[in-house]
């Protein structure tokens, strides 16, 4: 009968999101993936949550749209929509086939922990801070997953495979330099891998159904679905066999219930039934269910929470020092740096899930994961680095996929024009005035020539010349500080704009256009 | 009799042609010296569009088969500094570029090899530059410059400031390296022409310029003279270099340089531009050092116009 099928449905719907999704973190050559990321990703719910909360606009309705379809027919947004609930399917899929043949069993609820982390979840979000939310949200954790450890992993294969094709003479692929290493979201990625990956082996979605906010949240929302899975008494012969296949542990075939606020829509029960006897019910009575908090589980949440908060924090990288002399005064503290399209720090932290996907696609590596620099509450949301590198003036990659509206889309003119900071030369670390000899590293790579390099009289009577900064240019793409070559302290830094502002375009007049090419050479 | 005659030469042939195959960087060495020398040190042409001037400059100097072996490994090496459109004139004129390949394609070389070391995010200058499809309509092969792995540390025994460098390893494979530098202006360097674009073969440049990046600049170009050096002043940045602020900094000069000596290829592009070769320090620091000639009057010149 048809609802057997629907399992095979829920298996292409899950790997097609899966998969593509998979493919934006992962395409490092850009072949395609980031123009349709933002139709892709409309229905994730947390940043769709969180874009429709500051904006309220019309492109942000895909969490009304998950809303509509959980109210509807219940969480089937966790069985295909979420990718972290179809990488649980994976483990899944790998525990049946290597491991012990022992199908799953039915769990009572953990109603005390999954309420409980959805209510400080909200109140966090309520007091403004995302933290929770972006530590637990499926979406983020799955992109922080496939940035932070999955990537890296796919560029080392793609760097092999590189060197291997170079040595027989042919450069199709090309190695990618390592993006730095974010040591505190490399770890929280780890955890959260660690935590779901367990708990998924232990009884299927466990994670979803104890730990995800989403998950608890479309759980109460299913209470109230129209239609809902449930058992024929009379058809049903007690075999058991669609609780050994319900991942979500929901179905209670002693009892014959089927607690539907957990269930994720999998229809597998369906497919396993051998006596029709599941079937999808009109009903709006809600299941009554008890609580029992299980304190061993919670206890191990509690210190697995403990442990990924705590996992130490060492970001930077090695400073090579390449000349005699070290430069000695230090860069002051500035503001972190949201890239182009995050309107503010503010702006930016509240809307942020940490989900690392403008990391992965930044083609110049200057977006890096954050570590306390935006505060405990946004931890890991991405910042500009410049000492990983700059921002490329005409690139307007992370503008185009950022799926919760913490980074805006704008036109190319504006980004041009956006100012994220501005640029401040310290004199006495430039070569110029310590070796007095020519560099202009600063200047060479200026898009807006905001660092132009001028006359610079000097002890030592040579034609040199030394930077001075137009701030009113300055966009704070950062070329110059990533091009600086002093050590341990660079010459020059941006120092961010808490709200960006915007740049002056710079004006000169034409130059003489008039050349006549039968004149003689000048030599 | 003849038949004899004819397996012997077959034989003799073969092992001939085998050791040339072994060997061909001896028998080229061995052939050098045979060839008629350059009846001129520099070839400059004026007027007419990049490859339409390449294509009389280099049949002045008797053809691009006098660089160019056959079967040789040719790296050449434009300006792709900058994320920015031909106009911009940031980066070498694809055009040139292509009209550079399809000669060593035809002069036989076995395979010519394209990369820089970018300032901007490589593959957005490789893309709007117009040099990647240019290297790939010329069936030449663009590479990569952008990663630490492909340079391998090489000693500069001239060198004062810079005494070693990591320098990609297409280069040091290549037989045939021709440096296609675009003719601009530089903030820091004033002018940046042939020697200066080597500096987009090494890995780090941050120690160039914390180094006395005039003097480093000289230092490294002691290292290995181009085969031939093809200027592109076609579109000249007047001002605001090396990268420029909007076209309004650029200056339709139509004209081009073509010479194995690159410091004379670089006097000549500081004449074209009106600043005195002497001027530029790391010109006058290659003189000294005897890398070549900045003394354009006693050069033999061959001017063209188109």
């Amino acid at each position: 009968m048809g609802l057997k099928r629907l399992r095979s449905l829920r298996i292409a719907v899950a790997i097609f999101f899966f998969a593509l999704i998979a493919f934006l973190f992962l395409d490092y050559r850009d072949l395609g993936s980031r123009l349709f990321a933002r139709e892709l990703l409309y229905l994730q719910f947390a940043p769709s949550l969180l874009r429709f909360l500051h904006d309220a606009a019309l492109g942000a309705t895909g969490f009304v749209a998950v809303l509509l379809l959980t109210l509807f027919v219940g969480r089937v947004y966790c069985s295909t929509i979420c990718p972290l609930g179809t990488l649980q399917d994976v483990v899944g899929f790998l525990r049946r086939k290597f491991g012990k043949g022992r199908g799953y069993q039915y769990s009572p609820p953990r109603n005390a922990i999954r309420y409980v982390i959805l209510a400080l979840t909200a109140a966090f979000l309520l007091a403004g801070s995302g933290l929770l939310l972006n530590l637990l949200d499926p979406f983020s954790t799955f992109g922080r997953i496939f940035s932070n450890l999955v990537r890296p992993v796919v560029l080392g294969v793609n760097n092999l495979a590189a060197i291997v094709l170079e040595w027989m003479g042919i450069h199709v692929l090309y190695r990618i330099p390592w993006p730095m290493i974010a040591p505190l979201s490399v770890g929280v990625a780890i955890g959260m891998l660690v935590l779901v990956v367990l708990m998924s082996v232990k009884n299927g979605r466990l994670y979803c159904n104890t730990v995800c906010p989403v998950g608890a949240l479309l759980g109460l929302v299913a209470r109230l679905s129209v239609l809902r899975i449930a058992v024929d008494p009379d058809a049903c012969t007690r075999c058991g066999r669609c609780e050994r296949v319900c991942k979500a542990g929901c179905i209670d075939i002693r009892n014959g219930t089927v607690d539907f606020t957990r269930c994720v829509g999998c229809c597998n029960c369906f497919a396993a039934c051998r006596d029709d006897a599941l079937r999808f019910e009109c009903s709006w009575r809600p299941s009554p269910r008890p609580s029992q908090p299980d304190e061993d589980r919670r206890s191990f949440i509690r210190n697995s929470m403990m442990w990924l908060i705590g996992i130490p924090a060492i970001a930077g990288q090695p400073t090579k020092i390449i000349q005699s002399k070290p430069t000695t005064i230090p860069i002051p503290a500035t503001p972190p740096i949201p890239p182009p399209g995050a309107i503010s720090i503010a702006h930016f932290t509240s809307k942020c899930t940490a989900c690392h996907l403008c990391v992965s696609i930044c083609p110049s590596n200057v977006l890096v994961p954050s570590l306390f620099e935006y505060g405990l509450s946004g931890m890991m949301q991405p910042r500009m680095n410049y000492h990983a590198g700059y921002c490329n003036y005409d690139c307007m990659a992370c503008l185009k996929v950022c799926p919760s509206g913490a980074i805006l889309p704008m036109s190319a003119e504006k980004k041009k024009l956006t100012q994220l900071g501005v640029a401040k030369f310290i004199k006495e670390n430039c070569v110029v005035y310590t070796d007095n000899t020519d560099c202009g590293a600063c200047s060479e790579h200026c898009p807006t020539k905001a660092v132009k390099m001028v006359p610079y009289p000097n002890p030592a009577n040579k034609p040199l010349v030394i930077p001075e900064v137009t701030e009113d240019y300055c966009v704070g793409c950062g070329a110059c500080e990533y091009a600086c070559p002093t050590r341990p302290y660079r010459a020059i830094y941006v120092e961010g704009n808490p709200i960006h502002e915007t740049a002056e375009m710079p004006v000169e007049e034409k130059l003489d256009h008039k050349i006549d090419y039968r004149e003689d050479f000048p030599f | 009799m003849d038949r004899r005659d004819f397996i012997k030469g077959t034989i003799g042939g073969g092992i001939l042609a085998g050791l040339a195959w072994n060997f061909g960087g001896y028998a080229r060495l061995l052939a050098a010296p045979a060839k008629a020398p350059a009846a001129y040190d520099l070839v400059a042409v004026k007027g007419g569009e990049p490859d339409a001037m390449f294509d009389k400059a280099i049949a002045s100097l008797g053809g691009i088969e006098k660089f160019v072996p056959k079967g040789s490994k040719v790296v050449v090496k434009p300006n792709i500094g900058w994320d920015v459109l031909p106009e911009r004139a940031g980066n070498t004129h694809p055009q040139l570029v292509k009209r550079i390949i399809e000669h060593c394609l035809k002069a036989g070389a076995k395979k010519v090899s394209v990369f820089d070391h970018t300032c901007d995010q490589w593959r957005r200058t490789y893309t709007n530059s117009g040099i990647q499809k240019a290297v790939n309509d010329a069936g030449g092969s663009i590479v990569s410059g952008d990663s630490e792995g492909y340079y391998q540390k090489v000693s500069v025994p001239k060198g004062k400031r810079l005494t070693e460098a990591k320098v990609h390893e297409l280069l040091l494979e290549a037989d045939v390296f021709i440096n296609v530098p675009i003719l601009k202006d530089h903030g820091s360097s004033k002018l940046t022409i042939c020697m200066k674009n080597l500096m987009g073969v090494v890995w780090d440049r941050g120690y160039w310029h914390r180094n006395d990046l005039h003097q480093c600049i000289a230092d490294f170009a002691s290292y290995r003279k181009p085969t031939l050096n093809v200027v592109d002043a076609y579109r000249v940045m007047k001002r605001n270099g090396p990268r420029g602020v909007s076209v309004d900094d650029v200056l339709l000069m139509k004209s081009q340089i073509v010479s194995t000596d690159f410091v004379a290829a670089d006097a000549a592009g500081a004449k074209l531009l009106g600043i005195e070769p002497g001027d530029i320090r790391h010109i006058k620091i290659a003189t000294e050092m005897k890398l070549g000639r900045s003394d354009l009057n006693s050069l033999a010149i061959n001017r063209i116009k188109l």
